[in-house]
C-alpha cells in the first residue's frame, strides 16, 4: 500500500465523490480530507432541482386512484373475457401516468449529481438509497422510489442511523414495496372479524405478510448472519402489522391517501418477543421500539460498516477497517458523520491503487463531470443509464445493486461502455483537449501509458474516448 | 474485425440455415462440434412451484391455497393436466406442448443445499454449487466448463454481465442487444494497447471481440436491434431467440445462462390469472423463443429452469406467499427424456411440511444438475466432485436425457 500525497485530491474526488469537475482538484488540493468532511458539516438544504417534484404521498394517491378506477372499468368489462394479461392491462395506463414523475425524479437526481460541488455527500445519498433499495419494476414504486430518496433519505444521511431507519420503514414507498400495507394480525380486530365470517371448504385466511420484516432484519439492519431466526421474522412481522398507507381498497380506504397510517384494526395485539427481548404492546410504539433496538444492535453496526468499507475501499475490505467503522458506529450510537469521519481518516482508504471498478452510474457521472456536459433534455439525460444497464432505482430486488467488480465487468458491459464513450466523445468533438481533461479529472492518477495513448490519438474525440475507457478512469 | 451487429445477423443467417437443414433428413441431427447445447435459466425471486406446477391431486392443496389455488384440469382456467396428480399452470401452453412432445421433464419438491430463506444467499448457493452462501467466487457451470477444457465448449452469459453461476477460471463472454452505434476497429486496437498491463480489462475486451468475430459471413443489418428496444419480456424474447441462433452456430458457445427476475410474489399473487400468471406467460414465450432460435439444434438441447427456493404452502395474509423451501424445476429440450414428473412427493398437510410451513425438499437440485452435466455435456464422473463439492449424497440423476 502506498500513500502518494500528490494523488490525494484526485482520490478524494473520484473515490469518495462522483469524479472531479473542471477545477475541483484545485479546490481539494490544500486539504483533501478536510474538503470531504466539510461537505458533511453544511446543514442540509434540499437542492433546488427537487422543488418542482410532486411528493411521494401525492404520487401514491394518484396511483391508488388510478388503480381503483381501472379495477372498476375492468369489472364492468369482465364479461368480455379478454385473454390478455389482466395485470398488464391494469398497469399499462397507470404506468403512463406515473412515468413523468419517475423521469422528473431521475433527471433531477442526475442533474444534482453532475453539478454537485459536494459529491461525497451525494454519493452517500446514493449509498443509502441503495442500502434501502426499492425497485421501480414493481408498478406501485415507479413514482415513489425517487420520493423515498428525497423525502426519507436525503435529509437524514448526516444524522443518526436510527432516525434514518425509522423514516425509511415508515415511508409509503417502502411499506408498499415490501407489501406491509395489508399485513394483518390474526388476532387483530379485522383478523378476528374475518375469521368469524370465514366458512366453507376454502376460507380466505387473513394474516401476516413477512416480507418487510424479513428484509429489515436481513438487509436493512442485522444482516443475513445477524443471528435472527424464522421465529424472529414472523414475530417482527406481527409487531409491524398496522404499518400501512391511507386510501387503499375496501376496508383499507380510510386515512389520507398515499400517506403512512397506522391501522390499529390490523395490529396484532399483545406483547411479543423479538431477538430474546420482550416488547409490551403499545400499538405503533412497539414496532418503533424494535427498530430502535435493531439500530443499536452490534450486528447492525458490523453490517453497515462492511457495506460502507466495501463501497468506498475494496470489494473485500480489510477487517481492520470494518472493525474501525463498526466501533465508530457503536460508540457514537449510530451517529453517521462519526462513522464517515472514521472512514475518511483511515489511511488505507487513501492508497493510490484504485481498487474499485466503477458501476455504470459512477462511470456516467464521472464522465459527464469530467467533460462538463449536462444534456438538457430529460430523455438524453437518462438514456445512458438505460444503455449501460443501471436505470435509476431499478436494482430489481430489495438487496439493491451489487457492489463488487465481478457484477459489473462483463465483456458485453465493457463493449457498451466503449460504444457510449465514443458516442459521447463524438458529440463533444474536438473542443476538449484529452490531456487537459485527464489532468483536470485524474491529475497524477493518469498513468504514463494513458498519457501516451491520449497524446497519439488520431483525433481529439478519439483521445477523449480513450481517456474515459482508460484503466484509471474505469476505476476509482 | 466483425462487429456485434454483423455477428447478430450472422446468427440470423445461421438460424435460417439450421431451419433449412431441418428439412433435410440426416442433416438435422448432426452433432455440433464441442458439445450439445445446454442452457440454464435462473428465475430470481423464488418461483411459486405450487402454482407453476399445482399438485391438484394433493388433498391439502385447495384449502392451503384458497384464493390463489389453480383449479383441477377440465374446467375453465383449470390446470393443464400432466399425470393425474400434477398439472401445469394454464399460462404455460407452449411449455405444455413440449410436455406433449415428451420434451419436458417436470421436477417438484426440489431444492439446492440451502435451507434458510434469504433470496440472496439462496441464489448464491444455487449458483456456487456448494453447501453455503459464501466462500466460493466461482460458479458450478464455470467449473463444469473447466472440466471440459480442450473440447472447445464456450460459455455465454445472456446479459451485459456474468452471473455467479458462470464466473470462475474459464473466461466467459456476455452478450445483450446494444442500442449504440458500433465503434471503429482502430479504436479497439488502441484500447487493446492501453489495456496491455491490465489483465482484467484486456481479457474482457478479448472476450467481447471474440464474440464479434465468431461468425464469418456478410453483414446485412439485423432486425434484432429494433426488436430489442422494448423492455421486459419482449427484450428477453429477443435475447433468447438470438441466443438460440448464436448457440446453434458452428463455433457458437454451447453453454449459456439466462436470468429472468420478478418471481417474488408476496402479495396479490393471483391464480389462473393475475400477477404470477402474467410472469409465467412471459416465461412461456421466452422459452419458446429460445427453442425457435435453436432451430434444428433444439433436438440436441437441454434447458434447466430453476429458482433459489420455493414459497410457503399456505397462502399468506395478503393473497401471496412468503419464502419457502421445496421448489419446482423444469428440464426441457429435444435431448430430454420428457413427458415425466420427477417427484418424491412429501405431501402438503401441515405435519408433512418442512418446519410446518414449506414444501419439504425431497430431490436435490444438484443431483439433477450433475446428471445433466454428466450425461448431456459429458463431464467426467470424477470431475463432478469439483463442480459440486460436498455433494456426495446427491448422486447424479440418471436417464434425464436420451442416450
Amino acid at each position: 500500500m502506498t500513500i502518494d500525497t500528490a494523488k490525494q485530491p484526485a482520490i478524494a474526488a473520484s473515490r469518495f465523490g462522483f469524479g472531479a469537475r473542471p477545477g475541483e482538484l484545485d479546490a481539494a488540493r490544500a486539504d483533501p480530507r478536510g474538503w470531504l468532511l466539510a461537505q458533511l458539516r453544511t446543514p442540509y438544504r434540499a437542492p433546488a432541482e427537487l422543488d418542482a417534484l410532486a411528493s411521494g404521498r401525492e404520487i401514491l394517491a394518484s396511483f391508488l386512484a388510478a388503480r381503483a378506477a381501472r379495477a372498476a372499468e375492468k369489472q364492468a368489462a369482465a364479461r368480455e373475457a379478454s385473454r390478455d394479461d389482466p395485470v398488464k392491462q391494469l398497469f399499462a395506463g397507470i404506468r403512463q401516468q406515473l412515468l413523468p414523475h419517475y423521469q422528473a425524479q431521475a433527471a433531477a437526481r442526475t442533474r444534482i449529481a453532475l453539478a454537485s460541488e459536494s459529491s461525497f455527500r451525494e454519493r452517500l445519498v446514493h449509498f443509502w438509497s441503495n442500502h434501502f433499495a426499492v425497485s421501480i419494476d414493481k408498478p406501485i414504486c415507479l413514482g415513489t422510489a425517487g420520493a423515498l430518496e428525497n423525502e426519507a433519505i436525503r435529509p437524514r444521511i448526516d444524522g443518526r442511523f436510527a432516525d434514518l431507519l425509522l423514516a425509511v420503514e415508515t415511508h409509503p414507498a417502502m411499506i408498499t414495496y415490501l407489501d406491509n400495507q395489508r399485513s394483518m394480525g390474526p388476532h387483530s380486530a379485522l383478523g378476528e372479524r374475518a375469521a368469524r365470517r370465514a366458512d366453507g371448504p376454502a376460507p380466505v385466511r387473513l394474516g401476516l405478510n413477512e416480507n418487510l420484516a424479513r428484509e429489515i432484519l436481513e438487509l436493512h439492519t442485522l444482516g443475513v448472519d445477524g443471528g435472527y431466526t424464522q421465529a424472529d421474522v414472523t414475530t417482527f412481522a406481527a409487531v409491524i402489522t398496522g404499518w400501512s398507507i391511507g386510501g387503499g381498497e375496501g376496508r383499507y380506504a380510510d386515512g389520507e391517501p398515499g400517506a403512512f397510517v397506522f391501522r390499529d384494526a390490523l395490529h396484532e395485539p399483545g406483547s411479543k418477543t423479538v431477538l430474546g427481548r420482550r416488547y409490551a404492546d403499545a400499538d405503533m410504539a412497539q414496532g418503533k421500539a424494535v427498530l430502535r433496538d435493531l439500530a443499536a444492535h452490534p450486528a447492525t453496526a458490523r453490517h453497515i460498516a462492511m457495506k460502507l468499507a466495501r463501497h468506498f475501499v475494496a470489494d473485500e475490505p480489510p477487517a481492520e477497517l470494518v472493525e474501525r467503522l463498526a466501533s465508530a458506529f457503536r460508540t457514537s450510537e449510530g451517529h453517521l458523520p462519526t462513522v464517515y469521519t472514521a472512514l475518511v481518516n483511515w489511511d488505507g482508504a487513501w492508497q493510490s491503487d484504485t481498487l474499485k471498478f466503477k458501476q455504470p452510474h459512477e462511470f456516467i457521472y464521472s464522465s459527464l463531470r469530467a467533460l462538463d456536459v449536462t444534456p438538457r433534455e430529460p430523455k438524453a439525460l437518462l438514456a445512458p443509464f438505460e444503455v449501460l444497464g443501471q436505470r435509476h432505482w431499478s436494482p430489481g430486488s430489495p438487496a439493491g445493486w451489487p457492489d463488487r467488480q465481478a457484477d459489473w465487468d462483463g465483456a458485453d458491459a465493457l463493449m457498451q461502455r466503449i460504444e457510449w464513450s465514443v458516442a459521447l466523445a463524438d458529440r463533444v468533438g474536438d473542443s476538449h483537449s484529452a490531456l487537459a481533461t485527464a489532468d483536470a479529472a485524474l491529475g497524477p492518477l493518469a498513468s504514463t501509458q494513458t498519457r501516451k495513448a491520449l497524446a497519439s490519438a488520431s483525433s481529439g474525440s478519439q483521445g477523449l474516448a480513450l481517456l474515459l475507457m482508460s484503466p484509471e478512469f474505469q476505476r476509482r | 474485425m466483425r462487429s456485434r451487429r454483423d455477428f447478430l445477423s450472422a446468427g440470423a443467417r445461421l438460424g435460417f440455415g439450421a431451419a433449412l437443414a431441418a428439412a433435410l433428413p440426416g442433416v438435422s441431427f448432426a452433432a455440433l462440434p464441442g458439445a450439445d447445447p445446454f442452457v440454464v435459466v435462473i428465475l430470481r425471486g423464488a418461483l411459486d412451484g405450487l402454482s407453476a406446477v399445482p399438485p391438484y391431486g394433493d388433498p391439502a392443496y385447495i384449502s392451503a391455497r384458497g384464493p390463489i389455488a389453480i383449479a383441477r384440469p377440465g374446467g375453465a382456467h383449470g390446470a393443464l393436466d400432466l399425470d393425474g396428480f400434477f398439472g401445469l399452470h394454464p399460462a404455460l401452453p407452449l411449455l405444455y406442448a413440449r410436455w406433449q412432445a415428451k420434451e419436458l421433464l417436470v421436477v417438484h419438491a426440489t431444492a439446492s443445499a440451502y435451507r434458510e430463506r434469504s433470496h440472496f444467499d439462496g441464489q448464491n448457493v444455487l449458483e456456487n454449487g456448494g453447501d453455503r452462501p459464501s466462500g466460493s467466487a466461482s460458479g458450478w457451470l464455470n467449473r463444469a466448463l473447466a472440466a471440459l477444457a480442450g473440447r472447445g465448449v464456450d460459455g455465454l452469459a445472456l446479459g451485459q454481465n456474468v452471473p455467479l453461476i458462470l464466473r470462475g477460471p474459464v473466461p466467459v463472454g456476455s452478450w445483450a442487444p446494444s442500442a449504440l452505434p458500433e465503434v471503429e476497429p482502430e479504436l479497439l486496437t488502441r484500447l487493446r494497447d492501453l489495456y496491455s498491463n491490465d489483465a482484467t480489462l484486456s481479457a474482457r475486451l478479448d472476450e467481447a471481440t471474440h464474440l464479434e468475430t465468431l461468425a464469418d459471413t456478410e453483414a446485412p443489418t439485423g432486425g434484432a436491434m429494433e426488436q430489442s428496444k422494448g423492455g421486459g419480456i419482449e427484450r428477453l424474447k429477443t435475447i433468447a431467440e438470438t441466443a438460440g441462433r448464436m448457440i446453434a452456430g458452428p463455433k457458437g458457445p454451447r453453454v449459456a445462462v439466462l436470468d429472468a427476475g420478478g418471481w417474488d410474489t408476496h402479495a396479490s399473487e393471483g391464480g389462473a390469472e393475475g400477477q404470477l400468471a402474467g410472469r409465467l406467460g412471459g416465461l412461456d414465450q421466452v422459452l419458446d423463443a429460445l427453442r425457435q432460435g435453436l432451430g434444428a439444434q433444439w433436438s440436441r438441447t437441454a434447458v434447466l429452469v430453476c429458482t433459489e427456493f420455493g414459497r410457503t404452502v399456505q397462502v399468506n395474509g395478503t393473497r401471496g406467499t412468503d419464502h419457502g423451501t421445496g421448489a419446482a424445476a423444469f428440464v426441457l429440450g429435444g435431448a430430454v427424456r420428457g413427458g415425466r414428473v420427477l417427484a418424491d412427493w412429501p405431501g402438503l398437510a401441515e405435519r408433512q411440511r418442512y418446519e410446518g410451513r414449506d414444501l419439504r425438499a425431497t430431490t436435490d437440485l444438484r443431483a439433477l444438475a450433475k446428471g445433466l452435466l454428466r450425461d448431456h455435456l459429458g463431464v467426467a464422473d470424477r470431475a463432478l466432485a469439483d463442480v459440486f463439492p460436498a455433494s456426495e449424497a446427491a448422486a447424479p440423476a440418471r436417464d434425464l436425457v436420451r442416450g
